[in-house]
C-alpha cells in the first residue's frame, strides 16, 4: 500500500527549477533514499514532504488525504511527519528531556516516561535526559533529534543527510541504529543523501536525482547494476563504460567478448562493468593490457590500465601484485556486462 | 556573535608569553582603577558622612518621591518600549511589511536625536506637558531604538531550521514564536532592557525640560543651586544602588543558556511571513512610530527655525561650538579607544580570569550615571588635586569611564577578526612582537578602531549632564548652548544647535545599523 503520493511536483526559485516534475510512491514500512548531487533539488523535495514550502504544481497525498496540490497546503504542524535534520536541529535552550519532550502533549510525568522510553530505544543513558545539547556528542545529538520526532509517534519520518555532520566510525554505527529503530518500529522512512553507499545500504527503494528530476528509481540492486544512463552508473560507484558492438547476448569490446545482460539487443551500446567484476594478475588467462600509471595507496593501487586500440580505464588493484608502469597484464572479467540502450 | 567567539577561541594561543602582555595588563588595571573611582568615592563619601547623616539623608520623603518616580517610569517605559520594539523588529525583518527596509531605518533614525532634543521638540509642540505621561511617551520615543537594534539583529540570526523543525514537532506558529523564537531573542530583549533602565536612571535633559524629578535631576539641582555636598552624594548612592539592581535583575533573567546555532551548517534564509491584506493596518505601526520620534523633532525644529529665521545663526557662536564640540569629540573618542586597546586585545589573545574580571569592571563603570561620575571628579579634583579642576584631562577621562565599552565592543570584534597566526608569521619573518603587533593586527583592526572613536565621540557629542559639571571655563559645546538657551526659554535660538547634533549624529545612527547587519553576515 501506499502511503505517501508525490505527483508531478515542481518547484522553482527565481527562475531556477529546483524540482522539474518529480513523482514517486512510497509503500507503507518502506525505507526509501533519494540520492544525488549537492544543488539537485533533493532537499527542497523533503521540505516539501515536511511542509516547510509550498509546491508550485503537482500534488503531495499521504494516507490518501491530499496534503499539497499547488492552491491549498496543509501546514507543517499539522501534517504529523517528524524530520531529523543534518544537524539534529536541537533546541540549544532546553534540556534533552525538554526537547524529546517538546512536541509531546502528555502531562510532565507521562512525558517523563515516554523520554526515558525512547532514550533506551535510540541507545542513549537516561541519565542524559538532564543534559543540554551542547554537552552532547554529534552522534548523542543526532540519537536525540530521533528520539525527538519519534516522541510523536510518526508514520513517517524524514532524514535530511543525518548522519553527513558525523564522522565515519560514527556514521556507520548510528545509521544502523536508526535503521533498527526505524525497522522496529515499522515507520516509514524517506532519506535524503549525496553519499551513494548510505542509500544503498540504507534503502528498500532509491531514486536517483539529477537537476530536479529523478534519474532512476528502484530497489539499490538494480539500480547499482542496471542504471538507465552511465551518468546515473558514475554517481552510484566506480564504472567503466566501454564502446561495444552486440548480438545474441554477447558484446565484442576492448575487454575481448562479454556475456551481457540483455538478450534481445543488436547492434553498437555502450556497456558497463563495476570493478568488482574485473580482475589484474601478471600471469593468467584474459585481454592483454598494459599498465601505463600506479599509485601505491596501501592494500590497493590506483592503476590506469591501457588496452589496444588507445582505449584506457582506471582500477584500483591488489597491491600485492607489485606491478610497475609498463609491467604488461591479463584483465579477466566476471559476470554480465550492463547495456546501457 | 558565534562566529566572533569562535575566531575568538580559535586564534587564542596556547602559551603564553607574560612579558608581552605584562606590561598590557598594568595599563589596563590602571585604566580599570581610574574608571571604578566614581563608584570607589560613592562608597567612600557615604563612609565619610557618617552612618546616623546618611540614614537621615536616605530614608526622607523627597527620596521617597524619588525613588516613586524612577521606579514607575522604568516599569512604564521598558515594558512599552519592549513591545513597539519586538513588533516593530518583526515586521520589518519577518513579513512582506511594504518598505520594509525603510522602516528599519526609521526605526534605528530616532538615535540621532538626544534625548534632551526630543524633549525640547515634544514641549514645543505641547507645552503644557508635565510629569510622569510625559516622561514615559518621550522616553519610549527616545530609547526603543536600543531594543529595536538587538532585536532585529538576533530575528536576522535565528536558525529558521529551528522554527521549521519545532513545527514539525506538531507547533501552530504562535506557539513557535512563544516556545522557539522568544526565548531566543532574550539575550537581546534583557540587553537592550537593561540599556534602556540605564538611561532613563542617568538621564538629565529629557526630564528637566518636562518638570519630572528623577535622582539625576535632584541630584544637579541640589549640585547647582546649594552646593549641597552631602545631600547629593546621598542621592548619588541612591542611584547607584538602583543601577545594581538593575543590573542584578537582568543577569538573573538572563541565565546561563545557550542560545546559538548547535553544530555546523550554515542556516537557511529565513521566512517571511505573509501579510495580506493586515499590511494595510499594520503599516500603521511603524508610520505613527516614526511620526512621533521623527516628526514632532523635524517639525518643532522647523518651525522654531522658521520663526528664528536668519538671526538665530550667530555664525561665530554657532561655530565656535561646533568646533569645540568637534575638538572634544575628537579627543575624547581617541583617548577613550586607546585606553580599551589593552583590555580588547587581551581579552582576545590572553583571555584569563584576569582580563575578564577587568573588562566586567569597565562595564560596571560605565553603567554609572554621567551625574554620578561628575559629582565624583569635581569632587576628587576640588579636595585633592585642584589644578585638575575643570580641565580637559579631567572631562575626558569622565568620557573614557562613560564610553569605553562602545570603544572595547568595535575593537574587540576587529580584533578577533585578524588571525594571530598572521602575527606568528610576521614574526617568524624577523619582527620584533611589537612590531608585528603594529605591522598585522593592529593594521587589520584599524577599521574597528575607527568605529570605536566615532562611537565614542558621538556619544560625546549628545552629552549633556557630565559636560556641564565638568566642562573647562570657557567651554561651549553644542549641548551645553543647546541647554543654556533652552533654559531660557529661547527655543528659536536653541534650534540651530539641535540641528547640527542631528546632523553630526547621523553617522552614528547609520554605523549602528550597520554594525548589527554586519554582525548578522549581511
Amino acid at each position: 500500500m501506499t502511503l505517501l503520493q508525490l505527483t508531478s511536483l515542481r518547484k522553482n526559485y527565481g527562475s531556477v527549477a529546483a524540482l522539474d516534475g518529480v513523482t514517486l510512491s512510497v509503500p507503507a514500512g518502506s525505507r526509501t533514499a533519494i540520492v544525488g548531487p549537492s544543488g539537485c533539488g533533493k532537499t527542497t523535495l523533503l521540505r516539501l514532504v515536511a511542509g516547510f514550502d509550498q509546491p508550485d504544481n503537482g500534488t503531495i497525498t499521504f494516507d490518501g488525504q491530499v496534503l499539497a496540490d499547488g492552491s491549498s497546503h496543509v501546514p507543517a504542524h499539522k501534517r504529523g511527519i517528524g524530520i531529523v535534520a543534518q544537524d539534529g536541529c536541537l533546541f540549544p535552550h532546553l534540556t534533552v528531556l525538554q526537547n524529546i519532550g517538546f512536541g509531546m502533549t502528555e502531562d510532565r510525568a507521562a512525558k517523563e516516561a515516554s523520554a526515558a522510553e525512547l532514550m533506551s530505544m535510540v541507545g542513549l543513558d537516561r541519565a542524559m535526559l538532564a543534559r543540554k545539547p551542547d554537552q552532547l556528542s554529534g552522534g548523542q545529538q543526532q540519537r536525540v533529534a530521533l528520539a525527538r520526532a519519534l516522541a510523536r509517534k510518526p508514520r513517517l519520518m524524514l532524514l535530511d543527510e543525518p548522519f553527513s555532520a558525523l564522522d565515519t566510525g560514527l556514521r556507520a554505527a548510528t545509521r544502523k541504529a536508526v535503521t533498527d529503530v526505524l525497522s522496529a518500529a515499522g515507520i516509514t522512512t524517506l532519506l535524503v543523501t549525496h553519499d551513494q553507499g548510505e542509500a544503498l545500504a540504507f534503502a528498500d527503494q532509491v531514486a536517483v536525482m539529477r537537476a530536479g528530476k529523478f534519474a532512476q528509481v528502484g530497489s539499490p540492486r538494480d539500480v547499482y547494476s542496471r542504471p538507465v544512463d552511465p551518468a546515473t552508473a558514475a554517481f552510484l560507484g566506480e564504472a567503466i563504460v566501454l564502446p561495444a558492438e552486440i548480438a545474441d547476448g554477447r558484446a565484442q569490446s576492448p575487454l575481448g567478448l562479454l556475456q551481457v545482460d540483455d538478450l534481445g539487443y543488436r547492434g553498437r551500446a555502450d556497456i558497463l562493468l563495476r570493478p568488482e567484476q574485473i580482475s589484474v594478475v601478471a600471469e593468467g588467462e584474459g585481454t592483454a593490457g598494459t599498465i601505463s600509471e600506479i599509485n601505491f595507496c596501501g592494500p590497493t593501487s590506483d592503476a590506469r590500465i591501457a588496452l589496444g586500440e588507445g582505449f584506457s580505464f582506471r582500477l584500483d588493484i591488489p597491491s600485492r601484485e607489485m606491478l610497475l608502469p609498463g609491467d604488461a597484464v591479463k584483465i579477466g572479467v566476471s559476470g554480465k556486462a550492463h547495456v546501457f540502450r | 556573535m558565534t562566529s566572533t567567539t569562535e575566531t575568538m577561541f580559535s586564534t587564542a594561543p596556547r602559551r603564553r608569553s607574560p612579558a608581552g602582555s605584562s606590561w598590557t595588563l598594568t595599563i589596563a588595571v590602571v585604566v580599570a582603577l581610574l574608571a571604578l573611582l566614581p563608584l570607589g568615592f560613592v562608597l567612600w563619601a557615604t563612609a565619610a558622612t557618617g552612618w546616623d547623616t546618611a540614614i537621615q539623608l536616605i530614608f526622607r520623603g523627597r527620596v521617597g518621591e524619588l525613588l516613586t518616580n524612577t521606579v514607575l517610569l522604568i516599569l512604564f517605559t521598558v515594558p512599552i518600549c519592549t513591545a513597539l520594539a519586538l513588533a516593530l523588529a518583526w515586521l520589518t525583518e519577518r513579513t512582506d511589511l511594504p518598505g520594509a527596509r525603510f522602516w528599519s531605518w526609521m526605526a534605528v533614525a530616532p538615535l540621532a536625536v538626544p534625548a534632551f532634543v526630543h524633549s525640547y521638540a515634544w514641549v514645543g509642540m505641547w507645552p503644557a506637558i508635565n510629569g510622569l505621561g510625559a516622561g514615559v511617551a518621550i522616553s519610549v520615543v527616545a530609547y526603543f531604538p536600543f531594543l529595536y537594534l538587538p532585536i532585529s539583529a538576533a530575528f536576522r540570526l535565528l536558525d529558521p531550521a529551528l522554527e521549521d523543525q519545532a513545527a514539525s514537532l506538531g507547533l501552530a506558529p504562535f506557539a513557535v514564536f512563544r516556545r522557539v523564537v522568544l526565548p531566543q531573542l532574550r539575550l537581546a530583549l534583557c540587553g537592550g532592557a537593561l540599556l534602556i533602565g540605564l538611561h532613563l536612571l542617568a538621564e538629565y535633559g529629557l526630564f528637566a525640560m518636562i518638570r519630572f524629578d528623577t535622582f539625576t535631576t535632584a541630584i544637579i539641582d541640589q549640585f547647582q543651586s546649594t552646593y549641597n555636598g552631602v545631600a547629593a552624594y546621598m542621592l548619588a548612592l541612591v542611584l547607584v544602588l538602583c543601577c545594581f539592581v538593575l543590573l542584578g535583575i537582568e543577569a538573573g533573567l538572563r541565565g546561563r543558556r545557550r542560545y546559538a546555532r548547535l553544530g555546523p551548517g550554515v542556516a537557511r534564509h529565513v521566512k517571511i511571513a505573509k501579510l495580506g491584506a493586515w499590511k494595510y493596518l499594520l503599516l500603521l505601526l511603524p508610520i505613527a512610530t516614526a511620526a512621533f520620534s521623527l516628526g514632532i523633532p523635524a517639525l518643532t525644529i522647523a518651525r522654531w527655525l522658521i520663526a528664528g529665521g536668519w538671526s538665530i545663526w550667530n555664525v561665530s557662536e554657532v561655530g565656535l561650538a561646533l568646533w569645540q564640540t568637534l575638538v572634544i569629540c575628537l579627543i575624547g573618542g581617541l583617548a577613550t579607544t586607546a585606553a580599551a586597546v589593552p583590555i580588547a586585545w587581551l581579552s582576545i589573545r590572553r583571555p584569563t580570569r584576569a582580563s575578564r574580571f577587568l573588562e566586567g569592571c569597565y562595564y560596571l563603570a560605565s553603567s554609572m550615571p554621567g551625574v554620578v561620575v561628575a559629582l565624583a571628579l569635581v569632587t576628587v579634583t576640588v579636595r585633592a588635586i585642584l589644578p585638575l579642576y575643570q580641565t580637559v584631562a579631567t572631562i575626558v577621562l569622565a568620557y573614557v569611564v562613560m564610553f569605553l565599552p562602545r570603544a572595547l565592543v568595535s575593537l574587540r570584534a576587529s580584533i578577533a577578526q585578524v588571525p594571530v597566526e598572521l602575527e606568528h608569521t610576521a614574526a617568524s619573518l624577523g619582527r620584533s612582537p611589537g612590531n608585528a603587533l603594529w605591522s598585522t593586527t593592529v593594521r587589520l583592526a584599524a577599521p574597528g578602531a575607527a568605529a570605536g572613536v566615532a562611537l565614542s565621540s558621538l556619544g560625546i557629542m549628545n552629552e549633556l549632564t557630565a559636560t556641564q559639571m565638568l566642562a573647562p571655563n570657557g567651554t561651549r559645546t553644542l549641548a551645553m548652548a543647546f541647554w543654556a538657551l533652552t533654559s531660557e526659554i529661547d527655543y528659536a535660538g536653541a534650534a540651530p544647535y539641535a540641528v547640527l547634533m542631528v546632523v553630526f549624529s547621523m553617522p552614528l545612527t547609520w554605523l549602528l545599523h550597520h554594525q548589527s547587519k554586519k554582525i548578522a553576515g549581511r
